[in-house]
């Protein structure tokens, strides 16, 4: 039975508001733009027509941290940027999520070298990291599907603390 | 005249001290002399009316580690009168690290020892406002120095608490 003939027909759903709540939170997810390098071409192009970020309700790209609840870091993070991406990511509100976006983001990449932090989870907590230098856009629209799936399954109890550390989703089930 | 000529034959009779080496590579004239007159040869040839080598293109260093004289000095510098570039270099020993600034003759070349200063540790006597330009102010190494290890020297940078 479709959504459409159950309301016709009782006029009312039963089911948690809970569920509704993650449902519409992660339909409605509103990447940082964290565009540091050139990592930050393919993300533009995830936005494209072509790849259409929007299928997944994830168009409204902010360059305020505070409207957004997930970060997409993509570029090469000097020692210098790290402490700039670590004041922005603190001032998006909470609940929020990080996608490490490329190797660069991810390890340090190619930069095997003094002034690249090899690997952001470093000081940021990562959620999903995506491979490839640059990963291509279809690769990055994976990385949101499965930050979607993991805001999914998101309940209220899980923000009761409001640390992201603290968060117990569950991981897999 | 040939332009080298003119060149050589100006700086030695101006500056009978400084110890000109003259040598030629790859179709680029090379001036090496004592690092004391770095200031008065650049400052002539910028304002000398032949020459006027008006652009300084960039400077850098050159780490030689175990050499005596550690560092060189390297000024490339160019005229667009004679549509003619000029190499310059000094050298610098590790004991006395330091050499005169050219930033009053050139103004681009405040920056550019400013990076030396950063990446090699080379002191710039009389520059305005030697700072360093890419590295974190209280960083205490200079990166490009041959005994900087490549992946830096942990905890010299620090992270921001997780
Ligand atoms: S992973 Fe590759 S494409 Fe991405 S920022 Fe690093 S070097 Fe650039």
């Amino acid at each position: 039975m479709g959504l459409e003939a159950k309301l016709n027909s009782d006029g009312f759903l039963v089911t948690q508001l809970d569920a509704v709540v993650a449902w519409a939170r992660k339909n409605s997810v509103y990447p940082m733009p964290m565009g540091i390098s050139c990592c930050a071409i393919e993300m533009m192009a995830s936005a494209d027509p072509k790849y259409d970020i929007a299928r997944f309700g994830s168009e409204v790209m902010r360059f305020t941290p505070r409207q957004c609840d997930l970060m997409i870091v993509a570029g090469t993070v000097t020692y210098k940027m790290s402490h700039v991406v670590k004041k922005i990511y603190d001032q998006m509100p909470d609940p929020k999520w990080v996608i490490a976006m490329g190797a660069c983001t991810s390890t340090g990449g190619m930069y095997r070298s003094y002034s690249v932090v090899q690997g952001i989870d470093q000081f940021l907590p990562v959620d999903v990291y995506v491979a490839g230098c640059p990963p291509r856009p279809d690769n990055l629209l994976n990385a949101l599907i499965q930050i979607q799936n993991k805001i999914g399954r998101t309940r209220a109890r899980d923000f009761q603390n409001l640390k992201l550390p603290e968060l117990n989703v569950i991981q897999n089930n | 005249m040939e332009l080298k000529e003119l060149i050589s034959q100006k700086l030695q009779a101006n500056f009978p001290e400084a110890e000109f080496e003259f040598s030629e590579y790859r179709n680029e004239f090379n001036v090496k002399f004592n690092k004391k007159f770095v200031n008065p040869i650049c400052k002539f040839l910028k304002e000398d009316s032949e020459l006027e080598f008006l652009l300084c293109e960039d400077m850098t260093a050159v780490d030689w580690a175990k050499r005596k004289n550690r560092f060189t000095v390297v000024y490339h510098i160019f005229s667009i009168k004679h549509s003619f570039r000029l190499v310059l270099k000094a050298d610098v020993d590790e004991s006395d690290c330091t050499i005169d600034t050219v930033s009053s003759v050139w103004k681009t070349s405040n920056w550019q020892e400013r990076e030396c200063y950063d990446m090699y540790g080379i002191k710039f006597n009389n520059h305005p406002d030697l700072r360093r330009i890419y590295m974190p102010e209280e960083f205490e190494y200079h990166p490009l120095r041959k005994d900087f290890p490549l992946l830096g020297i942990p905890g010299s940078l620090p992270l921001p608490k997780k």
